[in-house]
């Protein structure tokens, strides 16, 4: 059966694809809270008033899948007990070695970031519920309960400064697993300077796209009205990102064409055989093309709410489903091709298996789950929920 | 209370920053004790610098040295992993419509079998042999990415990896250009050739080495001047596989043609 999936020579070693699933999941994970936090930033730093219905919504999107985001690399490792040393001796050259400290610092700007903008819901809630509760909402607010105008003046100005802090991180963050792949100059479909760049765009546009889902989704579970204009603002940024990340990934692929290097044939192969409906069809076609059209309709289109949520709704369950192909071809297909540059190798995905796919569904529904938990315990409603104006 | 929300802050950052680093100085210290710095016993590592030579005109395609390795170094024979191989190449007289030359290139389980006759010798323009193993790299991409540290270079300049260190994460076996590191399933942890230094450290050469039957394989010390390695080195036209990657291997080959990637 391996014979088949094989085509020309591959080196004898590389008969097995070392990296599945679940590293296609690290990055996508990873670029939806990237995404999602500079989401919220544009209320915070850019202070973008439409934005702020969503604001805090978007922050704790941000941890629920920041908590989760180790959890596909760890489940991968051949030895989960020793990942651990990652943290306590890594090795500076690799470009692995530095993501656990640039987790930790990052989700350290999330939690504090979640904690200043709910502080006053948390005092709020301490202060008038008992029993249980009050020693929950008490200890999350670390047992200071000043809630004077001046001290939420002062949280809100750290508030923005950590926000400051939190942009160039959360584009690290995400830059950094781009360079991962990038920095991999044996393989001619990864090493590229503009992959982190290209990564992080994508971040954006997939995180921008899941919270306009989120946001639908829990004003419709909840029956309240959604507010239109902070939607179409939404849109309208998913849209602006849409461009920034074709223009990059088209002049990644057109250059790699037009130099012509040694690999061309390969690249061409891949791109043909192997990952030609992933790359042209869902990737670029319904990732990011259609998408655009659509978006740019909705800034075109006046009144019609309806119509332009549908629209909006659509775009976004394309570019997620878009930017997941993109991890796809970036993860999956820089392995089916092989490194003698004569050959191709095809993945086929196992269900049950350590990186099979249940796994990696299981670690994709978690973030869910835990943004249920998060939202109940810290409800972002109060201002999603305001009227429009 | 007089502790305010800001010093609060404050301390706890202090205390998670310097717990933090704490563990990590603590633990480096014990974890230090890595085979990198520690040679085997009696063999003195900085007299010596090794370096492989294959004279592909030689090889005959026996590949008694693949199945000699795999005995040595324990490597399953019923997986598809291999620390050395060896590769067929066809050169067909047909020229296809770009006007390239058609090559076919093949390894059936690594070679070590030896090869099957499958296409007529009249159709055949050219063909050679060429065996492949870990360069040992000078500047090994696959110790660059190692987040660990636990693939490391000795100082006789051999890659090696630690297996009591390996996490396991493969970003070695995506970094190295050759194809030389295999995914050990039982150990969980990346595997690879070690040109046999359980051998080496004791004046021995490598299983593969000794195995060929043609001597296309020589392995020995550039610091010697009266090794064969060394001579070869000096005096012969030398190629390296993908030099331009800039990983400066270490085994150097001799009659290689173009299409050997
Ligand atoms: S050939 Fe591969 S495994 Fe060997 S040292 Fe070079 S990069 Fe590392
Ligand atoms: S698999 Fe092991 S040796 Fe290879 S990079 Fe990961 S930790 Fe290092």
């Amino acid at each position: 059966m391996l014979e088949n999936l094989i085509w020309g020579y591959v080196y004898p070693n590389e008969s097995e694809i070392q990296w599945s699933i679940l590293i296609v999941l690290y990055p996508y994970i990873t670029g939806l809270v990237a995404g999602a936090f500079i989401a919220s930033s544009l209320y915070h730093v850019f202070g973008k008033k439409e934005i702020k219905p969503v604001a805090r919504f978007a922050l704790l999107t941000a941890l629920s899948f920041l908590l989760v985001a180790m959890l596909p690399l760890l489940v991968h490792l051949g030895r989960p007990e020793r990942g651990i040393e990652i943290m306590f001796t890594p090795h500076l050259t690799s470009a692995m070695s530095g993501f656990g400290y640039i987790f930790s610092f990052y989700l350290t700007i999330v939690v504090l970031e979640i904690w200043l903008s709910f502080r006053e819901d948390i005092v709020n809630k301490a202060l008038s519920s008992h029993g249980w509760k009050e020693l929950l909402y008490s200890s999350l607010a670390l047992f200071s309960f000043d809630i004077s105008e001046k001290a939420l003046h002062d949280d809100e100005k750290f508030a923005r400064k950590l926000a400051i802090i939190g942009i160039p991180s959360a584009a690290f963050l995400h830059g950094y697993v781009g360079f991962i792949f990038g920095g991999i100059k044996a393989n001619p479909w990864w090493s590229t300077p503009l992959m982190p760049i290209i990564f992080l765009m994508s971040a954006i546009v997939s995180g921008i796209a899941l919270l306009i889902l989120l946001y639908i989704a829990a004003m419709k579970i909840r029956k309240h009205v959604i507010d239109h204009k902070c939607l179409q603002s939404l849109a309208h940024y998913l849209w602006i990102f849409l461009i920034l990340d074709v223009t990059l990934e088209l002049l990644e692929i057109v250059s790699m064409k037009y130099a012509s290097r040694e690999d061309i044939d390969i690249i061409n192969r891949l791109l043909s055989d192997k990952i030609g409906f992933t790359f042209y069809g869902v990737q670029l076609t319904l990732g990011i093309f259609i998408p655009f059209v659509l978006l740019l309709m909705v800034s075109l289109i006046k009144n019609r709410e309806t119509l332009k949520l549908y629209m909006i709704s659509i775009s976004s369950i394309f570019v997620v489903i878009g930017v997941f192909a993109m991890r796809w071809n970036v993860v999956i297909g820089g392995q089916e091709i092989s490194k003698s540059l004569s050959g191709t190798l095809t993945y086929v995905p196992v269900f049950y298996s350590q990186e099979g796919i249940l796994p990696a569904l299981i670690i994709f529904i978690l973030p869910f789950i835990i943004l249920l938990v998060v939202t109940s315990i810290l409800p972002p409603w109060k201002d999603m929920e305001e009227e429009p104006s | 209370m007089d502790i305010t929300r800001r010093d609060f802050t404050k301390i706890g950052c202090k205390i998670i920053i310097s717990a933090a680093s704490g563990t990590a100085i603590v633990e480096s210290m014990f974890t230090k004790g890595i085979a990198a710095e520690n040679p085997p016993e009696g063999y003195d590592w900085e007299k010596h610098f090794w370096g492989y030579v294959v004279d592909t005109r030689k090889c005959i395609g026996c590949g008694m040295c693949a199945s000699a390795c795999k005995m040595e170094n324990e490597v399953p024979f019923d997986e598809e992993v291999y620390r050395t191989w060896i590769e067929r190449y066809r050169v067909k007289k047909t020229i296809n419509e770009t006007r390239e030359e058609e090559v076919e290139i093949d390894s059936p389980d690594g070679g070590i079998e030896g090869f099957e006759d499958d296409i007529p010798a009249e159709e055949i323009k050219k063909a050679f042999y060429v065996p492949k193993i870990c360069n040992h790299c000078d500047n090994a991409p696959c110790v660059q990415v190692c987040p660990v540290g636990a693939t490391y270079t000795t100082k006789d300049g051999v890659v090696l990896v630690d297996y009591e260190y390996c996490i396991g994460c493969r970003y070695c076996i995506q970094g190295c250009p050759y194809g030389a590191r295999y995914f050990n399933t039982e150990k969980g942890t990346a595997d690879k050739c070690t040109w046999c230094y359980h051998r080496i450290t004791k004046g021995l050469l490598p299983a593969c080495v000794q195995a060929c039957p043609t001597g296309a394989r020589k392995f020995g010390d550039l610091k010697d001047n009266t090794s064969e390695v060394k001579k070869i080195m000096d005096e012969e036209r030398i190629t390296l596989l993908k030099p331009d990657l800039g990983t400066k291997p270490k085994v150097f080959y001799i009659g290689l043609d173009r299409e050997v990637r």
